[in-house]
């Protein structure tokens, strides 16, 4: 059987790493239980943060951070003419991530505030999305490595890819946790596409949605919610920019 | 023999980010010996700018992947030190048993992921798996241990949800640290299966006299705040670090250089060895016997001996930590605190050295300027330096290119660079 084009018999994976902070791709040497079965089942020919073997032949491109450097665009751009799949790992990937705060600066401000008077190259922060065609994003920030390898998984057998549409809060009250918006505090479970088991909240924090936005996300009543409990709108207005996952749909 | 040698290794593999080699050797002259850190900067300093403080830790954790508890612990302290937010004994005590977590985790990864595959002559860890299915079962355990950890305190490994403000915004229960204890007392035997293998591997036979920076312990091997010292005897306040770092730039790399008493200096394992090697826990200081490590060691490879020590040094005191929250109360594990304006520094020992975070807040709590000063920026021009000696003891044996590009790559990797973070 095959999906997405690839033979599952000899399924060649590749990680390749952007602007980011490479904690995506280590979770992927995480969950030790499963890291020796998960492995039997690719062959992993490029992943320059554990091996110096490498080679340019892959069906399956893992690639994480975004886009920041000219330079980058065409290592990107040269990746997605090889592989048959893509994927986009990682808020950083899927969303800008952290690194899109940058974009609410002017550039020149950013260099001279971290570097002084020299001069450093750097672009506005992309998407994986913006520069090459992405087959299937993969968000968080980190990944969780149970979900990355399911999907793989997936991908390899020929079965389905599964990500919740449905928001943390489902998972949140799994875990029978307090709702921390009742202990003072701002949560973006309601509008945040679940998969994470809620992490979050169930450490008594707040989400703050890397997962980007679940199905139907009502943005106006979590905010009404918010502002009745006293916080100010610059206050969330932080809390939905911090990943740039909400991009354009965050209407009030 | 006049040897000619150019030896350009492009983003070397088997480290964290991006760096390359350049060296060239002309008529048995070295002419150039290049560290070039080529990682895209990601301006953490600028977007800090106008940030919540509370949410300054959340955000910093994301300029490393593999020491996020540390940036955000050292986050913290620059927060709660600026704003004099007093954090409760207990959560201290929970946020070192979270730190040593990452300590392990951190380390395990650099000797058996990114090390060993050099010391036993192949290019990843994963033809250990079928040559030393023993050695990788080993790592995987002891990974496996330090992921439990920081699970259990911080809430996740990489990027932790609860160490907040104030101190932790949930505390795990006694039932779950009394399993922990129990978990690293079984592992003991693995860090004894480790000590076993590196006592089998010899590091590359290399020195070069430096300085090397820590915290200075206080009665304990320093971890979380303090003052800094130096091998070649300075001695600074915590808030004096930008006088122990002196920052400066050079144009082949986007990393910036420092240096103190001499062109470079280096900090790490190595380094906080050196500096406070009579405060490690007794048990940890023979095994550092067993292994040949003596203070002060000029070598860099022995660095990755210093973190074996290093990780049975923090699994014996996360043994004594967890006894003494075992007898306290965990009720009051997080303070209030008013906000107020004011000027902060954190420095921690993250695994690969003294990390710094600077604040300046205004009275309504928002970041208004930063500074971090990373491990492996202040390590950036002593591997510099390491490679131009290393080149010219080298070809004064007789190596070939192929031995010096090893031994280089070795070197770099020794030091465990973490270059997006230092690039941040
Ligand atoms: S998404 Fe998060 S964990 Fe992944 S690379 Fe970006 S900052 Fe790191
Ligand atoms: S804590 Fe957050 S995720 Fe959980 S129920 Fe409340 S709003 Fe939803
Ligand atoms: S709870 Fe929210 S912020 Fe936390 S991991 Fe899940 S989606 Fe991401």
């Amino acid at each position: 059987m095959k999906y997405l084009g690839i033979d599952p018999q000899k399924v060649k994976i590749g990680v390749f790493d952007f602007t980011g902070c490479e904690g995506c791709e280590l979770q992927l040497a995480n969950k030790e239980e499963s890291l020796l079965e998960f492995l039997s089942l690719l062959e992993v020919v490029n992943f320059r943060e554990i091996s110096s073997d490498s080679s340019q032949d892959y069906d399956i491109a893992l690639v994480e951070g975004s886009i920041s450097r000219k330079d980058e665009i065409e290592r990107l751009t040269d990746i997605r003419a090889r592989a048959k799949v893509l994927v986009a790992m990682g808020a950083c990937a899927c969303f800008g991530g952290v690194n899109y705060l940058k974009n609410q600066y002017p550039l020149k401000d950013v260099v001279k505030e971290v570097y002084g008077m020299h001069s450093v190259e750097t672009s506005k922060v992309k998407r994986i999305a913006d520069v090459v065609k992405v087959d299937l994003n993969i968000p968080g920030c980190p990944v969780s490595k149970s979900e990355v390898e399911s999907i793989i998984v997936s991908i390899v057998v020929g079965a389905e890819v599964k990500i919740p549409k449905y928001p943390v809060c489902v998972e949140c009250k799994q875990n029978v946790n307090t709702c921390v918006v009742d202990l003072g505090k701002i949560c973006l479970g309601p509008i945040t596409r679940a998969g994470c088991g809620a992490v979050c909240p169930t450490g008594k924090a707040g989400c703050l949605g890397c997962r980007g936005p679940a199905e139907d996300a009502n943005y106006g009543s979590l905010r009404e919610i918010l502002r009745e409990k006293g916080h100010c709108e610059s206050e969330i207005e932080q809390k939905l920019c911090f990943y740039n996952a909400f991009n354009g749909s965050t209407e009030k | 023999m006049k040897v000619n040698m150019n030896i350009d290794v492009h983003h070397i593999a088997r480290v964290e980010g991006h760096g390359n080699i350049h060296i060239t050797v002309r008529d048995g002259e070295l002419i150039e010996a290049e560290w070039q850190v080529v990682e895209t900067p990601r301006f953490f300093e600028a977007i800090l700018r106008g940030r919540p403080h509370d949410m300054a830790p959340t955000l910093t954790s994301r300029i490393c992947g593999i020491c996020s508890i540390g940036h955000t612990l050292a986050s913290l302290r620059a927060v709660e030190r600026a704003m004099q937010v007093r954090v409760p004994k207990n959560a201290q005590l929970l946020r070192l048993l979270a730190k040593h977590g990452e300590t392990i985790q951190s380390h395990i990864l650099h000797l058996f992921f990114l090390a060993a595959p050099d010391l036993l002559g192949v290019g990843s860890v994963i033809p250990l798996t079928k040559s030393h299915p023993e050695v990788v079962a080993v790592a995987l355990r002891l990974k496996g241990l330090a992921n439990d950890m920081c699970d259990l305190i911080a809430g996740r490994t990489t990027h932790p949800v609860s160490l907040v403000v104030g101190g932790l915004s949930k505390a795990p229960e006694k039932k779950q640290l009394e399993m922990l204890k129990l978990t690293i007392q079984e592992r003991f035997s693995d860090v004894m299966a480790t000590v076993d293998i590196f006592k089998t591997l010899s590091m590359p036979d290399f020195v070069r006299e430096t300085e090397f920076v820590s915290l200075k312990g206080k009665g304990k091997y320093p971890w979380i705040g303090g003052d800094l010292i130096s091998t070649d005897g300075v001695l600074k306040a915590e808030d004096d670090y930008l006088a122990m770092t002196n920052e400066y730039k050079e144009d082949f790399t986007t990393s910036k250089f420092t240096r103190l008493s001499r062109e470079s200096f280096a900090v790490g394992a190595l380094a906080r060895f050196n500096n406070n090697h009579k405060l490690l826990h007794k048990k940890a200081k023979e095994t550092a016997q067993a292994l040949c490590l003596k203070p002060v060691n000029n070598n860099p490879y022995m660095n990755n001996i210093a973190q074996l020590v290093e990780c049975y040094h923090v699994m014996l005191e996360s043994i004594e930590i967890i006894d003494k929250l075992l007898d306290s109360n965990l009720g009051n594990i997080c303070n209030r605190y008013n906000i107020t304006d004011g000027e902060g520094v954190g420095a921690v020992e993250v695994p690969r050295g003294i990390l710094y975070h600077h604040y300046i807040i205004d009275k309504k709590g928002t970041i208004a300027k930063a500074n971090c000063v990373i491990p492996t920026t202040q390590n950036n021009a002593n591997i510099h330096h390491d490679l131009a000696e290393l080149v010219t003891q080298q070809i004064n044996l007789g190596k070939n290119d192929k031995e010096v590009t090893k031994l280089c790559e070795m070197l770099v990797r020794a030091y465990d660079p973490c270059i997006s973070c230092s690039v941040h």
